[in-house]
């Protein structure tokens, strides 16, 4: 079973808890559209934080774990945006989660 | 993993983990699956190791390309444990020797141990992981 | 026409190839596939025997699951003949019956 997110002008497939189901299916048109659905407009730190994750999978293969993507973010970002309280504001529903799925990724591993 | 909360409400004792792969990838599944059981088990802080060998050692092998075979290629994200807080690899030399690789040919930094040393590892541990 | 064999363990863990190789006869053709790929590989310990067997037997190694491995057609020996799928699927138009050794 498949669900869809409808955009402007084409439907990208997802798996029932939202994730894409091809990761090729992404644009940013993709990220803009699921925020809409769950009322957030995406802002540059929701940006920074989704284009850190599309580097991240692109080199490793991998959606990381959110203890892993708070620590690799403070060390890219600094350490007013590596902690959870800040990536928890920008991504109520859980920083790893919610943010991979926006990026077009598959659910974190070590997700638990 | 019960036996890893006997002291209900004491102190949790860190436990040695062991995960022993010894499968070359993409012929069967469990190379992958170990990395992803060692990915998942990294969020309960125990002391993990790794240890490659037989033709375990083949899933560090550097430059593998999956694209004519249609898998995802893993290898990247053996790269990313350190993420993780997995430091502890450890490649057996003697399989390293019989399949004519040297460390230079593989994808991530690792102690070279010979069988002896290794040996002696796996006695220390509190659990063992066969892949 | 002879049998085409194939095999897709790897000869540095398993017994396949040897069996493979101890029940086919000379002229028949074998294709090492998927983790049997690590068995066409220069300097690894079964190197030797497989270079043996190839003075009478004409031997394959399917590229894309070398590549997949991250060895390239350099790195095997020089009696085994490199083929793509393309390949895969002419040796077995070309041979009667196909053995896998699985």
């Amino acid at each position: 079973m498949t669900a869809a997110v409808a955009l402007q002008d084409r439907e990208v497939a997802v798996d029932e808890e939202g994730y894409l189901v091809n990761l090729s299916d992404w644009n940013e048109d993709v990220a803009k559209t699921m925020a809409a659905d769950d009322s957030i407009a995406l802002t540059d730190n929701h940006w920074e934080v989704i284009n850190f994750l599309r580097e991240y999978y692109a080199e490793y293969q991998v959606a990381p774990a959110i203890r892993v993507l708070t620590k690799a973010i403070g060390k890219k970002l600094g350490p007013e945006k590596g902690n959870s309280k800040y990536l928890y504001e920008l991504f109520p529903y859980g920083p790893a989660k919610q943010a991979c799925r926006y990026a077009g990724l598959p659910k974190p591993t070590g997700c638990i | 993993m019960s036996d890893t909360q006997a002291n209900e409400g004491g102190d949790r004792k860190v436990k040695r983990f062991m995960f022993v792969n010894r499968k070359a990838p993409y012929g069967t599944i469990y190379a992958l699956e170990a990395l992803e059981v060692v990915l998942i088990g990294a969020a309960f802080d125990q002391d993990v190791s790794l240890v490659f060998a037989d033709d375990g050692v083949y899933q560090l092998k550097k430059g593998q390309q999956t694209k004519g075979i249609g898998q995802k290629n893993f290898s990247p994200t053996y790269r990313a444990l350190e993420d993780y807080d997995i430091e502890k690899l450890y490649v057996e030399r003697e399989s390293l020797q019989a399949r004519g690789l040297s460390p230079d040919d593989l994808l991530v930094p690792v102690r070279v141990l010979g069988s002896a040393e290794l040996s002696v590892l796996m006695d220390e541990q509190d659990v063992l992981l066969s892949f | 026409m002879a049998v085409l064999h194939t095999t897709n363990k790897s000869p540095l863990q398993t017994r396949d190839l040897e069996s493979c190789l101890r029940l086919t006869r000379p002229g028949s053709g074998i294709l090492l596939m998927e983790d049997a790929v690590y068995g066409a590989l220069r300097s690894t310990e079964a190197s030797a025997r497989l270079a043996q067997a190839a003075k009478d037997r004409r031997i394959y190694v399917l590229g894309p699951d070398l590549a997949a491995r991250g060895f390239t057609p350099e790195e095997v020996i020089d009696e085994v003949e490199v083929v793509d799928y393309g390949g895969f699927v002419d040796l077995v138009a070309e041979h009667h019956h196909v053995q896998a050794w699985v």
